[in-house]
């Protein structure tokens, strides 16, 4: 075990994969000689050679299309995109092409080697453009897997997770939490499982279900609720695509209440597909409506941004609302 | 139907484009006096005057906004330092109703134009009179009356968008262009390509103004690009190509002036690439250390584009250190007292969350206001750039 920060256990992984096999390469926009503007790529160009990790020209559809062909060819490329909020130059390529590379040809060719590598999400005051959490465009896409981490022990392993699964992964790595959450990470490989949630914590009478840094706020409404008795189980969905539907309904059908919590906009938002699904398969044990705490229905604000946000407070009334139904 | 009107031959024969050295045209040397053979453009001593202040004024700005980051006051900064003479030199061979699209490093277009520093300020504190209602980070600026489009930080999205402002400019048959800027980075983009192929195809009065600065963050520019420079790329969609020195402001001046009237007169698209350096850091987040050398920065602070008009003004006796002196305190007076007064203005409505995603604000959208009101009145604490909003002591709403 070691201390680390979510940056640090990334790089960790990413190293862990380059040593092991020589096919794992890395490569985005400033992620050569400088380890990438969040420096979660440090010291693998020094480490592995400019062949295996170096800067691409500034160019999002080329840095996935050309990803997507090393996929193909059997390469397996992590490919860096520098802020999630930049992803859409590479949309047509990701949905167009990762995603549906295995289906079209009958399984002859597939990109299942690429994972691709975002930060994302609001709270340090990146405004419009440096705060969005895309992984409700992409959740409407099959053949993509989509994971965001909590934590550096959960980054580390499933980022190696994704880089070994058989599919295009789109890894999202909250960026409030790359230097701000440290905690212990084991040495060495260790993989997490792609496709399953995590109950984080049991309790009878409400469900608390999010993702990435959302769970941070999650634990401090939680600990609000409890201070009034109210017992919470908290989910962390690891997964967004596929998402592990059987963990939230059994959660669901025992406590009978949910609140799901994301930064995105309410409107298309992925709590809107999990309410969707658990009122179908918990319809008569629900006793309040499903919850949905998340950004608002507005592009995402700069000045405002603790206004816009789905902080502990807003989960906390949540939770609140939904018990005293 | 192919159209190529290339003469055939009958062996493979290849060619890199090798026989196509664009060259750079320059003015002004670095000790203000002129290359020979080279003639000052027609500049009267007033305008020549303006560009000087501009450019001046957007390095005073840069130093003291810069510091102002370091100190905690502002979240984030981006200098256009070293970079002055391309953008304002440009902006200054144009229309002053002529549009400009720009990437996030040509505050010294505005401040050509006459952006106060107050309004510099507004934006840069995102307080109340900021016209982008704190929405953006700071540098994100915007003015509708000086003809300045509102940043957006996606690189490249404003060159396309470019071609089809001028192509409406020249429908509307006014005879104003638009010049958009970006940096060698963004020249990447497929955007970048689209908008260069659109321009020629449609006959666009449109000037594109590429700040080939010699890094896209940490990126150096031969490893964004294997050709000599952005230049070369024109040939391909059969545009206009100037290469120019871009710290000499005479240069700049009169390559934009030309590139104006091509574009203007004859709906002829040109692409100028001028050649500079970021001195400064990409922005306040950067630490260029990790990617080069000071000695390198050392040769191009030698080059100083400010300097360079500085002692040509003073050679023709338009300037003198005196005056000189004066300018850069007053500067410097002015944006200290001005970021104060900005700094204390209230920040923008609440409610100016809401407005603007749409002309009006959707029924679902305002019940989600309602519902963040109620919520914001039991936890005032919690929101102190709004509890105090009219739209949160007020009795009537909620
Ligand atoms: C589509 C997109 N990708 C990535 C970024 C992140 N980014 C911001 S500035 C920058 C470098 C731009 O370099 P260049 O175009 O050369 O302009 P300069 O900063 O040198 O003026 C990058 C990669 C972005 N803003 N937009």
């Amino acid at each position: 075990m070691a201390k680390m920060n979510m940056l640090q256990a990334i790089n960790d992984a990413l190293d862990i994969a380059m040593a092991a096999n020589d096919k794992v390469l890395c490569f985005g926009e400033d992620v050569g000689v400088f380890g990438g503007v969040f420096r979660a790529t440090s010291n693998l160009q020094q480490k592995y050679g400019k062949d295996r990790c170096f800067n691409t020209p500034l160019v999002e559809q080329g840095i996935i299309g050309f990803a997507n062909g090393l996929a193909a060819q059997g390469s397996v490329p992590v490919a860096e995109i520098q802020f999630a909020d930049y992803i859409f130059p590479a949309f047509d390529q990701i949905v167009n092409e990762s995603a549906k590379f295995r289906y079209r040809s009958g399984d002859l060719f597939n990109v299942g080697g690429l994972t691709i590598r975002a930060p994302y999400g609001g709270g340090i005051a990146g405004g419009l453009y440096h705060s969005q959490s895309p992984e409700a465009y992409f959740a409407h896409t099959p053949g993509l897997k989509i994971v965001v981490p909590r934590n550096p022990h959960q980054a580390k392993g499933l980022l190696l997770g994704s880089i070994h699964d058989p599919n295009p992964t789109l890894f999202f790595e909250p960026k409030r939490l790359y230097r701000a959450s440290v905690g212990e990470v084991p040495e060495g490989e260790y993989q997490l499982p792609i496709g399953e949630a995590e109950v984080l914590k049991e309790g009878s009478d409400i469900t608390i279900l999010g993702w990435g840094a959302q769970m941070e706020v999650i634990e401090q409404a939680v600990e609000m609720a409890e201070k009034e008795g109210i017992s919470c189980e908290v989910i962390d969905l690891r997964t967004i695509l596929p998402w592990d539907v059987e963990t939230v309904a059994e959660s669901v059908l025992k406590t009978g209440r949910l609140v799901v919590t994301h930064e995105a906009p309410l409107t298309g938002g992925f709590a809107g597909e999990i309410a969707a699904t658990i009122q179908e398969r918990c319809f008569l044990y629900l006793e309040s409506p499903i919850a949905r705490v998340t950004g608002m229905d507005t592009p995402f604000p700069l000045v405002l941004e603790k206004e816009h946000f789905p902080n502990h407070l807003k989960v906390y009334e949540a939770i609140r609302e939904s018990v005293e139904f | 139907m192919t159209t190529t009107k290339s003469k055939v031959v009958y062996s493979p024969t290849f060619t890199d484009g090798a026989e196509f050295q664009i060259p750079t045209f320059k003015l002004l040397k670095q000790d203000g006096s002129l290359y020979k053979g080279g003639k000052a453009p027609a500049l009267k001593k007033d305008k020549a005057l303006r560009i000087y202040k501009a450019m001046v004024t957007t390095r005073v700005l840069d130093e003291r906004m810069l510091a102002a980051q370091r100190q905690g006051r502002l979240s984030f900064y981006m200098q256009c330092t070293g970079e002055e003479a391309s953008v304002v030199g440009s902006t200054a061979a144009l229309d002053d109703a002529d549009m400009i699209m720009a990437q996030y490093r040509e505050q010294g277009s505005l401040a050509y134009r006459g952006f106060t520093i107050d309004e510099f300020m507004n934006q840069l504190f995102g307080n109340e009179m900021d016209y982008g209602k704190g929405r953006q980070m700071p540098v994100h600026y915007g003015s509708s009356k000086l003809h300045y489009m509102t940043i957006s930080s996606p690189l490249a999205t404003q060159i396309p968008q470019a071609t089809g402002y001028a192509y409406g400019q020249k429908l509307a048959g006014k005879g104003h262009c638009t010049i958009t800027y970006f940096g060698e980075g963004a020249a990447s983009e497929g955007d970048f390509h689209a908008a260069l192929n659109m321009a020629t195809v449609h006959r666009v009065p449109v000037i594109f103004l590429c700040r080939n600065n010699g890094y896209a963050i940490s990126t150096p520019s031969v490893e964004q690009f294997a050709a000599d420079g952005v230049a070369p790329r024109a040939y391909g969609y059969k545009m206009d190509v100037i290469r120019v020195d871009g710290n000499d402001i005479l240069a700049v001046y009169e390559a934009t002036q030309a590139a104006r009237k091509m574009a203007v007169e004859e709906n002829r698209p040109v692409l100028i690439e001028a050649m500079t350096y970021r001195l400064a850091a990409h922005s306040s987040s950067d630490d260029p250390s990790g990617y080069r050398s000071k000695d390198e920065e050392a040769v191009w602070r030698e080059k100083d584009p400010i300097l360079r008009m500085q002692r040509w003004l003073q050679k023709k006796k338009w300037w003198s250190e005196d005056e000189e002196k004066q300018l850069q305190e007053s500067l410097r007076k002015e944006v200290l007292e001005t970021m104060k007064r900005a700094q204390k203005r209230s920040p923008p409505p609440l409610e100016s969350l809401i407005t603007d995603v749409y002309d009006k604000v959707p029924p679902a959208l305002n019940a989600q206001f309602e519902k963040l009101k109620t919520h914001i009145r039991k936890y005032p604490e919690a929101y102190p750039k709004s509890a105090n909003d009219a739209a949160i002591t007020s009795k009537g709403g909620a």
